[in-house]
Protein backbone atom coordinates (compact mmCIF):
# COMPACT_ATOMS: atom_id res chain seq x y z
CA UNK A 1 0.00 0.00 0.00
CA UNK A 2 1.31 3.42 -0.99
CA UNK A 3 -0.46 5.23 1.86
CA UNK A 4 -0.17 3.80 5.36
CA UNK A 5 -1.44 6.54 7.64
CA UNK A 6 -4.65 8.55 7.97
CA UNK A 7 -2.39 11.60 8.26
CA UNK A 8 -1.31 11.09 4.63
CA UNK A 9 -4.97 11.83 3.81
CA UNK A 10 -5.93 14.38 6.49
CA UNK A 11 -2.69 16.37 6.33
CA UNK A 12 -0.07 17.60 6.02
CA UNK A 13 -0.50 21.04 7.51
CA UNK A 14 1.10 23.16 4.83
CA UNK A 15 1.50 26.45 3.05
CA UNK A 16 -0.74 26.50 -0.05
CA UNK A 17 -1.53 26.22 -2.83
CA UNK A 18 -0.85 22.59 -3.89
CA UNK A 19 -0.14 19.46 -1.85
CA UNK A 20 1.62 17.70 -4.71
CA UNK A 21 3.29 20.74 -6.27
CA UNK A 22 4.06 22.73 -3.11
CA UNK A 23 4.10 20.45 -0.03
CA UNK A 24 5.42 17.41 -1.92
CA UNK A 25 8.05 19.55 -3.63
CA UNK A 26 9.17 21.03 -0.29
CA UNK A 27 9.50 17.50 1.10
CA UNK A 28 11.63 16.31 -1.84
CA UNK A 29 13.85 19.38 -1.45
CA UNK A 30 14.26 18.71 2.25
CA UNK A 31 15.15 15.04 1.74
CA UNK A 32 17.81 16.16 -0.76
CA UNK A 33 19.15 18.64 1.79
CA UNK A 34 19.14 15.93 4.42
CA UNK A 35 20.99 13.41 2.27
CA UNK A 36 23.47 16.00 1.06
CA UNK A 37 24.14 16.76 4.70
CA UNK A 38 24.80 20.49 4.46
CA UNK A 39 23.58 23.64 2.79
CA UNK A 40 24.08 23.28 -0.97
CA UNK A 41 25.52 26.18 -2.97
CA UNK A 42 25.00 25.47 -6.67
CA UNK A 43 21.77 23.75 -7.54
CA UNK A 44 20.25 22.70 -10.87
CA UNK A 45 16.62 21.61 -10.73
CA UNK A 46 15.11 19.75 -13.71
CA UNK A 47 11.32 19.58 -13.82
CA UNK A 48 9.28 17.02 -15.73
CA UNK A 49 5.60 16.58 -16.70
CA UNK A 50 3.08 18.61 -14.74
CA UNK A 51 5.92 20.00 -12.61
CA UNK A 52 7.54 21.48 -15.74
CA UNK A 53 4.26 22.87 -17.06
CA UNK A 54 2.94 24.52 -13.89
CA UNK A 55 5.80 25.04 -11.46
CA UNK A 56 5.58 28.82 -11.31
CA UNK A 57 1.85 28.88 -10.71
CA UNK A 58 2.02 26.31 -7.95
CA UNK A 59 5.06 27.69 -6.21
CA UNK A 60 6.91 24.41 -6.91
CA UNK A 61 10.10 26.45 -7.37
CA UNK A 62 9.85 28.24 -4.01
CA UNK A 63 8.84 24.99 -2.31
CA UNK A 64 11.81 22.99 -3.67
CA UNK A 65 14.23 25.72 -2.67
CA UNK A 66 12.47 26.04 0.71
CA UNK A 67 13.07 22.33 1.25
CA UNK A 68 16.73 22.71 0.24
CA UNK A 69 16.92 25.45 2.89
CA UNK A 70 15.62 22.84 5.39
CA UNK A 71 12.15 24.42 5.73
CA UNK A 72 9.21 22.15 6.63
CA UNK A 73 5.96 22.13 4.58
CA UNK A 74 4.24 24.55 6.99
CA UNK A 75 7.17 26.98 7.31
CA UNK A 76 5.86 30.46 6.55
CA UNK A 77 9.22 31.44 5.04
CA UNK A 78 8.53 29.18 2.00
CA UNK A 79 7.00 31.96 -0.16
CA UNK A 80 10.22 33.96 0.37
CA UNK A 81 12.67 31.08 -0.18
CA UNK A 82 14.03 32.27 -3.55
CA UNK A 83 15.05 35.59 -2.01
CA UNK A 84 16.43 33.88 1.09
CA UNK A 85 18.59 31.55 -1.05
CA UNK A 86 19.87 34.52 -3.05
CA UNK A 87 20.83 36.34 0.16
CA UNK A 88 22.78 33.27 1.22
CA UNK A 89 24.71 33.30 -2.05
CA UNK A 90 23.14 30.11 -3.41
CA UNK A 91 22.55 29.77 -7.16
CA UNK A 92 19.51 27.90 -8.42
CA UNK A 93 18.77 27.11 -12.05
CA UNK A 94 15.43 25.65 -13.20
CA UNK A 95 15.20 23.57 -16.38
CA UNK A 96 11.84 22.63 -17.93
CA UNK A 97 12.37 19.17 -19.44
CA UNK A 98 10.28 17.72 -22.28
CA UNK A 99 11.08 14.06 -21.60
CA UNK A 100 8.12 11.91 -20.57
CA UNK A 101 8.65 10.33 -17.16
CA UNK A 102 6.80 7.45 -15.58
CA UNK A 103 5.17 9.78 -13.05
CA UNK A 104 3.84 13.23 -14.07
CA UNK A 105 5.29 15.05 -11.07
CA UNK A 106 8.99 14.28 -11.30
CA UNK A 107 11.97 16.43 -10.33
CA UNK A 108 15.72 15.91 -10.52
CA UNK A 109 17.86 17.90 -8.12
CA UNK A 110 21.58 18.08 -8.82
CA UNK A 111 23.94 19.80 -6.46
CA UNK A 112 27.12 20.87 -8.22
CA UNK A 113 29.33 22.15 -5.42
CA UNK A 114 32.15 19.68 -5.89
CA UNK A 115 32.96 17.88 -9.13
CA UNK A 116 34.41 14.94 -7.25
CA UNK A 117 31.30 14.35 -5.19
CA UNK A 118 28.33 14.69 -7.52
CA UNK A 119 24.91 14.63 -5.91
CA UNK A 120 21.83 13.86 -7.93
CA UNK A 121 18.43 12.87 -6.61
CA UNK A 122 15.20 12.10 -8.47
CA UNK A 123 11.94 12.42 -6.54
CA UNK A 124 8.28 12.08 -7.41
CA UNK A 125 5.29 13.68 -5.74
CA UNK A 126 2.52 11.09 -5.75
CA UNK A 127 -0.36 13.17 -4.30
CA UNK A 128 -1.57 14.61 -1.03
CA UNK A 129 1.95 15.74 -0.13
CA UNK A 130 3.37 12.23 -0.22
CA UNK A 131 6.64 11.63 -2.03
CA UNK A 132 9.04 8.92 -3.13
CA UNK A 133 12.75 9.17 -3.84
CA UNK A 134 13.30 6.97 -6.89
CA UNK A 135 16.94 7.60 -7.75
CA UNK A 136 20.06 8.70 -5.90
CA UNK A 137 23.36 9.25 -7.73
CA UNK A 138 22.25 6.89 -10.48
CA UNK A 139 21.06 4.12 -8.15
CA UNK A 140 17.41 3.21 -8.40
CA UNK A 141 15.56 3.03 -5.10
CA UNK A 142 12.15 3.51 -3.54
CA UNK A 143 12.20 5.55 -0.36
CA UNK A 144 9.11 7.17 1.12
CA UNK A 145 10.89 9.73 3.26
CA UNK A 146 8.36 8.90 6.00
CA UNK A 147 10.76 6.94 8.18
CA UNK A 148 14.35 7.47 9.23
CA UNK A 149 16.59 5.76 6.71
CA UNK A 150 20.25 5.03 6.24
CA UNK A 151 21.97 4.87 2.90
CA UNK A 152 25.10 2.76 2.69
CA UNK A 153 27.42 3.02 -0.30
CA UNK A 154 29.44 -0.18 -0.44
CA UNK A 155 31.40 -2.52 -2.68
CA UNK A 156 29.27 -5.25 -4.21
CA UNK A 157 30.85 -8.19 -2.28
CA UNK A 158 29.42 -11.13 -0.37
CA UNK A 159 28.88 -10.47 3.31
CA UNK A 160 28.65 -6.68 3.11
CA UNK A 161 24.88 -6.72 3.65
CA UNK A 162 25.10 -9.21 6.51
CA UNK A 163 27.74 -7.01 8.16
CA UNK A 164 25.41 -4.03 8.18
CA UNK A 165 22.37 -5.94 9.40
CA UNK A 166 24.47 -7.55 12.15
CA UNK A 167 25.34 -4.11 13.53
CA UNK A 168 21.66 -3.10 13.44
CA UNK A 169 20.75 -6.31 15.25
CA UNK A 170 23.36 -5.60 17.94
CA UNK A 171 21.66 -2.26 18.69
CA UNK A 172 18.13 -3.75 18.45
CA UNK A 173 17.21 -1.65 15.43
CA UNK A 174 14.28 -3.00 13.43
CA UNK A 175 14.33 -2.74 9.62
CA UNK A 176 10.99 -1.74 8.06
CA UNK A 177 12.09 -1.75 4.42
CA UNK A 178 15.37 -2.49 2.70
CA UNK A 179 16.69 -2.60 -0.82
CA UNK A 180 20.00 -3.05 -2.56
CA UNK A 181 20.85 -1.56 -5.90
CA UNK A 182 23.97 -1.79 -8.07
CA UNK A 183 24.91 -0.56 -11.50
CA UNK A 184 27.33 -3.39 -12.36
CA UNK A 185 28.28 -6.69 -10.72
CA UNK A 186 31.22 -6.31 -8.34
CA UNK A 187 31.25 -2.52 -8.52
CA UNK A 188 29.81 0.15 -6.23
CA UNK A 189 26.37 -0.59 -4.78
CA UNK A 190 23.85 1.15 -2.54
CA UNK A 191 21.83 -0.18 0.39
CA UNK A 192 18.77 1.82 1.40
CA UNK A 193 17.41 0.79 4.78
CA UNK A 194 14.32 2.26 6.41
CA UNK A 195 14.30 1.78 10.17
CA UNK A 196 11.82 2.49 12.96
CA UNK A 197 13.91 4.88 15.04
CA UNK A 198 16.47 7.60 14.57
CA UNK A 199 20.02 6.17 14.66
CA UNK A 200 22.88 7.28 16.83
CA UNK A 201 26.10 8.58 15.18
CA UNK A 202 27.94 5.76 16.98
CA UNK A 203 26.00 3.11 15.05
CA UNK A 204 26.68 4.86 11.74
CA UNK A 205 30.42 5.05 12.54
CA UNK A 206 30.47 1.35 13.38
CA UNK A 207 28.79 0.48 10.07
CA UNK A 208 31.22 2.72 8.19
CA UNK A 209 34.18 0.90 9.71
CA UNK A 210 33.07 -2.48 8.31
CA UNK A 211 34.93 -4.00 5.34
CA UNK A 212 33.63 -3.01 1.88
CA UNK A 213 31.63 -0.10 3.26
CA UNK A 214 32.46 3.23 1.60
CA UNK A 215 30.05 5.78 3.07
CA UNK A 216 27.02 5.92 5.35
CA UNK A 217 24.50 8.76 5.39
CA UNK A 218 21.30 9.12 7.28
CA UNK A 219 17.96 10.60 6.35
CA UNK A 220 15.54 11.60 9.09
CA UNK A 221 11.83 12.22 8.62
CA UNK B 1 -7.42 -3.95 8.74
CA UNK B 2 -9.30 -2.83 5.63
CA UNK B 3 -8.30 -2.58 1.98
CA UNK B 4 -11.59 -1.39 0.53
CA UNK B 5 -14.88 0.20 1.57
CA UNK B 6 -16.73 -3.12 1.80
CA UNK B 7 -14.20 -4.39 4.38
CA UNK B 8 -14.30 -1.06 6.25
CA UNK B 9 -18.10 -1.18 6.57
CA UNK B 10 -18.06 -4.88 7.48
CA UNK B 11 -15.48 -4.28 10.24
CA UNK B 12 -17.43 -1.36 11.72
CA UNK B 13 -20.80 -3.13 11.59
CA UNK B 14 -19.58 -6.48 12.92
CA UNK B 15 -17.85 -4.78 15.86
CA UNK B 16 -20.75 -2.35 16.25
CA UNK B 17 -18.44 0.70 16.24
CA UNK B 18 -18.12 3.83 14.12
CA UNK B 19 -15.89 3.95 11.04
CA UNK B 20 -13.71 6.50 12.85
CA UNK B 21 -12.97 3.85 15.50
CA UNK B 22 -11.82 1.37 12.84
CA UNK B 23 -9.54 4.07 11.44
CA UNK B 24 -8.03 4.70 14.89
CA UNK B 25 -7.39 0.97 15.40
CA UNK B 26 -5.73 0.61 11.99
CA UNK B 27 -3.60 3.71 12.55
CA UNK B 28 -2.38 2.31 15.88
CA UNK B 29 -1.51 -0.98 14.18
CA UNK B 30 0.21 0.53 11.10
CA UNK B 31 2.12 3.39 12.69
CA UNK B 32 2.60 2.30 16.31
CA UNK B 33 1.14 5.61 17.51
CA UNK B 34 -1.00 5.50 20.65
CA UNK B 35 -4.69 6.44 20.60
CA UNK B 36 -3.88 9.66 22.48
CA UNK B 37 -1.17 10.63 19.97
CA UNK B 38 -3.54 10.04 17.04
CA UNK B 39 -6.35 12.10 18.57
CA UNK B 40 -3.95 14.87 19.51
CA UNK B 41 -2.42 15.04 16.03
CA UNK B 42 -5.89 15.14 14.46
CA UNK B 43 -6.89 17.90 16.89
CA UNK B 44 -3.94 19.96 15.55
CA UNK B 45 -5.28 19.50 12.01
CA UNK B 46 -8.72 20.58 13.22
CA UNK B 47 -7.28 23.76 14.71
CA UNK B 48 -5.55 24.64 11.42
CA UNK B 49 -8.81 24.05 9.51
CA UNK B 50 -10.76 26.22 11.93
CA UNK B 51 -8.27 29.07 11.59
CA UNK B 52 -8.28 28.83 7.79
CA UNK B 53 -12.10 29.04 7.69
CA UNK B 54 -12.04 32.06 10.00
CA UNK B 55 -9.35 33.76 7.95
CA UNK B 56 -11.19 33.15 4.69
CA UNK B 57 -14.49 34.42 6.10
CA UNK B 58 -12.71 37.60 7.15
CA UNK B 59 -11.66 38.03 3.51
CA UNK B 60 -8.42 37.14 1.69
CA UNK B 61 -7.09 37.64 -1.82
CA UNK B 62 -4.49 35.64 -3.75
CA UNK B 63 -1.30 37.33 -5.01
CA UNK B 64 -2.58 37.11 -8.61
CA UNK B 65 -5.97 38.62 -7.76
CA UNK B 66 -7.72 35.70 -9.51
CA UNK B 67 -9.52 34.54 -6.37
CA UNK B 68 -10.62 35.87 -3.00
CA UNK B 69 -13.53 37.60 -1.32
CA UNK B 70 -16.26 35.20 -2.48
CA UNK B 71 -16.70 33.59 0.95
CA UNK B 72 -17.46 37.07 2.33
CA UNK B 73 -20.01 37.76 -0.43
CA UNK B 74 -21.79 34.49 0.28
CA UNK B 75 -21.91 35.08 4.06
CA UNK B 76 -23.45 38.54 3.52
CA UNK B 77 -26.01 37.00 1.17
CA UNK B 78 -26.91 34.30 3.73
CA UNK B 79 -27.40 36.97 6.41
CA UNK B 80 -30.07 38.65 4.28
CA UNK B 81 -32.03 35.39 4.54
CA UNK B 82 -33.40 35.24 0.98
CA UNK B 83 -31.39 32.22 -0.17
CA UNK B 84 -33.11 29.53 -2.19
CA UNK B 85 -30.92 26.49 -1.61
CA UNK B 86 -30.85 26.50 2.20
CA UNK B 87 -28.87 27.98 5.08
CA UNK B 88 -26.62 25.03 6.00
CA UNK B 89 -25.90 24.13 2.39
CA UNK B 90 -24.72 27.64 1.56
CA UNK B 91 -22.85 27.90 4.84
CA UNK B 92 -20.89 24.76 3.90
CA UNK B 93 -20.22 26.21 0.45
CA UNK B 94 -18.97 29.54 1.87
CA UNK B 95 -16.67 27.80 4.36
CA UNK B 96 -15.24 25.52 1.66
CA UNK B 97 -14.61 28.60 -0.48
CA UNK B 98 -13.05 30.39 2.52
CA UNK B 99 -10.51 27.57 3.01
CA UNK B 100 -9.52 27.44 -0.64
CA UNK B 101 -9.19 31.19 -0.86
CA UNK B 102 -6.69 30.98 2.00
CA UNK B 103 -4.88 28.17 0.18
CA UNK B 104 -4.64 30.22 -3.03
CA UNK B 105 -3.28 33.12 -0.96
CA UNK B 106 -0.38 30.84 0.14
CA UNK B 107 -1.82 30.70 3.64
CA UNK B 108 -1.63 27.75 6.06
CA UNK B 109 -4.13 24.95 5.46
CA UNK B 110 -4.50 21.24 6.15
CA UNK B 111 -4.57 19.10 2.99
CA UNK B 112 -7.78 16.98 2.90
CA UNK B 113 -6.80 14.93 0.92
CA UNK B 114 -4.92 17.54 -1.12
CA UNK B 115 -4.48 21.31 -0.90
CA UNK B 116 -6.52 21.94 -4.06
CA UNK B 117 -9.44 20.08 -2.47
CA UNK B 118 -8.81 21.26 1.11
CA UNK B 119 -12.08 23.19 1.42
CA UNK B 120 -14.70 20.46 1.15
CA UNK B 121 -14.16 18.48 4.36
CA UNK B 122 -13.71 21.46 6.74
CA UNK B 123 -16.41 23.46 4.89
CA UNK B 124 -19.04 20.81 5.51
CA UNK B 125 -17.78 20.06 9.04
CA UNK B 126 -18.01 23.66 10.25
CA UNK B 127 -21.45 24.05 8.64
CA UNK B 128 -22.99 20.92 10.20
CA UNK B 129 -21.38 21.97 13.49
CA UNK B 130 -23.84 24.89 13.61
CA UNK B 131 -26.77 22.51 13.26
CA UNK B 132 -25.68 19.45 15.30
CA UNK B 133 -23.50 21.02 18.02
CA UNK B 134 -21.02 18.12 18.07
CA UNK B 135 -18.41 17.63 20.77
CA UNK B 136 -14.75 18.27 19.94
CA UNK B 137 -14.29 14.47 19.92
CA UNK B 138 -17.07 14.05 17.36
CA UNK B 139 -15.40 16.65 15.14
CA UNK B 140 -12.12 14.72 15.35
CA UNK B 141 -14.07 11.55 14.48
CA UNK B 142 -15.47 13.38 11.45
CA UNK B 143 -11.91 13.83 10.19
CA UNK B 144 -10.98 10.22 10.95
CA UNK B 145 -13.99 8.89 9.04
CA UNK B 146 -13.20 11.17 6.08
CA UNK B 147 -9.65 9.90 6.31
CA UNK B 148 -10.72 6.24 6.29
CA UNK B 149 -12.55 6.68 2.97
CA UNK B 150 -9.73 8.81 1.54
CA UNK B 151 -7.27 6.11 2.57
CA UNK B 152 -9.13 3.54 0.47
CA UNK B 153 -9.27 5.87 -2.55
CA UNK B 154 -5.59 6.82 -2.27
CA UNK B 155 -4.48 3.18 -2.14
CA UNK B 156 -6.91 1.71 -4.68
CA UNK B 157 -7.22 4.63 -7.09
CA UNK B 158 -5.66 8.09 -6.78
CA UNK B 159 -6.03 11.41 -5.00
CA UNK B 160 -3.75 13.30 -7.37
CA UNK B 161 -5.13 15.65 -10.03
CA UNK B 162 -2.01 15.10 -12.12
CA UNK B 163 -2.67 11.36 -12.08
CA UNK B 164 -6.48 11.20 -12.11
CA UNK B 165 -8.01 14.62 -12.75
CA UNK B 166 -10.19 16.72 -10.43
CA UNK B 167 -12.51 13.74 -9.85
CA UNK B 168 -9.58 12.26 -7.85
CA UNK B 169 -9.16 15.42 -5.77
CA UNK B 170 -12.44 17.29 -5.23
CA UNK B 171 -14.34 14.11 -6.13
CA UNK B 172 -12.57 12.15 -3.39
CA UNK B 173 -12.86 15.04 -0.92
CA UNK B 174 -16.62 15.30 -1.53
CA UNK B 175 -17.15 11.60 -1.01
CA UNK B 176 -15.04 11.68 2.16
CA UNK B 177 -17.08 14.61 3.49
CA UNK B 178 -20.42 12.98 2.63
CA UNK B 179 -19.45 9.78 4.46
CA UNK B 180 -18.40 11.75 7.54
CA UNK B 181 -21.54 13.92 7.54
CA UNK B 182 -23.62 10.73 7.63
CA UNK B 183 -21.68 9.46 10.64
CA UNK B 184 -21.86 12.71 12.62
CA UNK B 185 -25.60 12.90 11.89
CA UNK B 186 -26.11 9.43 13.37
CA UNK B 187 -26.23 7.33 10.18
CA UNK B 188 -24.85 3.80 9.85
CA UNK B 189 -21.48 2.80 8.32
CA UNK B 190 -23.36 1.39 5.29
CA UNK B 191 -25.11 4.72 4.82
CA UNK B 192 -21.71 6.44 4.91
CA UNK B 193 -20.57 4.16 2.06
CA UNK B 194 -23.75 4.89 0.10
CA UNK B 195 -23.23 8.63 0.56
CA UNK B 196 -19.64 8.28 -0.67
CA UNK B 197 -20.75 6.33 -3.73
CA UNK B 198 -23.56 8.75 -4.61
CA UNK B 199 -21.21 11.71 -4.28
CA UNK B 200 -18.33 10.30 -6.32
CA UNK B 201 -20.67 9.11 -9.07
CA UNK B 202 -21.59 12.74 -9.62
CA UNK B 203 -17.96 13.81 -9.88
CA UNK B 204 -16.79 11.11 -12.33
CA UNK B 205 -14.98 12.48 -15.33
CA UNK B 206 -14.23 15.84 -13.76
CA UNK B 207 -11.00 17.09 -15.33
CA UNK B 208 -8.16 19.05 -13.76
CA UNK B 209 -7.73 22.15 -15.91
CA UNK B 210 -6.44 24.99 -13.73
CA UNK B 211 -6.05 28.35 -15.45
CA UNK B 212 -2.35 29.27 -15.65
CA UNK B 213 -1.65 26.11 -13.64
CA UNK B 214 -2.72 27.93 -10.50
CA UNK B 215 -4.83 26.31 -7.78
CA UNK B 216 -7.43 29.06 -8.12
CA UNK B 217 -9.68 28.91 -11.20
CA UNK B 218 -11.78 26.75 -11.19
CA UNK B 219 -10.51 25.02 -8.01
CA UNK B 220 -12.17 27.37 -5.52
CA UNK B 221 -15.61 27.00 -7.11
CA UNK B 222 -15.15 23.24 -7.57
CA UNK B 223 -14.66 23.06 -3.80
CA UNK B 224 -17.89 25.01 -3.42
CA UNK B 225 -19.84 22.50 -5.47
CA UNK B 226 -17.95 19.60 -3.88
CA UNK B 227 -19.28 20.74 -0.50
CA UNK B 228 -22.83 21.14 -1.86
CA UNK B 229 -22.66 17.71 -3.51
CA UNK B 230 -21.50 16.13 -0.22
CA UNK B 231 -24.32 17.74 1.80
CA UNK B 232 -27.03 16.63 -0.64
CA UNK B 233 -25.64 13.10 -1.03
CA UNK B 234 -25.42 12.72 2.76
CA UNK B 235 -29.08 13.71 3.08
CA UNK B 236 -30.01 11.25 0.32
CA UNK B 237 -28.17 8.39 2.07
CA UNK B 238 -29.73 9.31 5.43
CA UNK B 239 -33.13 9.18 3.71
CA UNK B 240 -32.36 5.55 2.87
CA UNK B 241 -31.39 5.96 -0.77
CA UNK B 242 -28.70 3.53 -1.93
CA UNK B 243 -26.30 3.48 -4.88
CA UNK B 244 -27.01 0.77 -7.46
CA UNK B 245 -23.26 0.58 -8.14
CA UNK B 246 -21.34 -0.45 -4.98
CA UNK B 247 -18.92 2.09 -3.51
CA UNK B 248 -15.72 0.16 -4.35
CA UNK B 249 -16.80 -0.23 -7.97
CA UNK B 250 -17.43 3.52 -8.22
CA UNK B 251 -13.89 4.12 -6.90
CA UNK B 252 -12.52 1.67 -9.44
CA UNK B 253 -14.46 3.38 -12.23
CA UNK B 254 -12.97 6.71 -11.14
CA UNK B 255 -9.48 5.20 -11.30
CA UNK B 256 -9.98 3.80 -14.79
CA UNK B 257 -11.48 7.06 -16.05
CA UNK B 258 -8.41 8.86 -14.67
CA UNK B 259 -6.06 6.50 -16.48
CA UNK B 260 -7.73 7.14 -19.82
CA UNK B 261 -7.92 10.91 -19.31
CA UNK B 262 -5.64 12.79 -21.73
CA UNK B 263 -2.60 14.47 -20.18
CA UNK B 264 -3.93 17.91 -21.27
CA UNK B 265 -6.72 17.47 -18.71
CA UNK B 266 -4.55 16.30 -15.82
CA UNK B 267 -3.11 19.37 -14.14
CA UNK B 268 -0.91 20.45 -17.04
CA UNK B 269 -2.84 23.67 -17.77
CA UNK B 270 -2.99 22.63 -21.44
CA UNK B 271 -6.69 21.88 -21.89
CA UNK B 272 -10.20 22.60 -20.63
CA UNK B 273 -10.76 25.96 -18.95
CA UNK B 274 -7.01 26.66 -18.97
CA UNK B 275 -7.07 26.58 -22.79
CA UNK B 276 -10.06 28.93 -23.24
CA UNK B 277 -9.32 32.37 -24.73
CA UNK B 278 -9.89 34.01 -21.33
CA UNK B 279 -7.88 31.32 -19.54
CA UNK B 280 -4.93 31.93 -21.90
CA UNK B 281 -5.28 35.69 -21.57
CA UNK B 282 -5.15 35.48 -17.77
CA UNK B 283 -2.11 33.20 -17.98
CA UNK B 284 -0.31 35.61 -20.32
CA UNK B 285 -1.10 38.55 -18.05
CA UNK B 286 -0.01 36.81 -14.82
CA UNK B 287 3.29 35.40 -16.11
CA UNK B 288 4.03 38.07 -18.69
CA UNK B 289 4.36 35.44 -21.42
CA UNK B 290 3.21 35.41 -25.03
CA UNK B 291 -0.30 34.18 -25.84
CA UNK B 292 1.09 31.72 -28.40
CA UNK B 293 2.90 29.06 -26.43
Amino acid sequence: MKYKSVFDIIGPIMIGPSSSHTAGAAKIGRVARNLYGKEPKNIVISLYGSFAKTYRGHGTDVALVGGLLDFDTFDERIPESLNISKDKGMTVEFIEEDAITEHPNTVKISIQDDENQPFELVGISIGGGKIEIVELNGFELKLSGNYPAILVVHNDRYGSIAGVTNVLMKYAVNIGHMEVSRKEVGQIALMAIEVDQDLDEKILKEIESLPHIIRVTKMVD
Amino acid sequence: MFKNVAELVELAESKNVKISEIMIQQEMLFTGRSREEILEKMEQNLVVMEKAVERGLAGVHSPTGLTGGDAVLLQRYIEKGNMLSGHFLLDAVSKAVATNEVNAAMGTICATPTAGSAGVVPGTLFAVKEKLNPTRMQMIEFLLTSGAFGFVVANNASISGAAGGCQAEVGSASGMAAAAIVEIAGGTPSQSAEAFAITLKNMLGLVCDPVAGLVEVPCVKRNAMGAANAMVAADMALAGITSRIPCDEVIDAMYRIGQTMPSALRETAEGGLAATPTGRELEAKIFGVSLKK
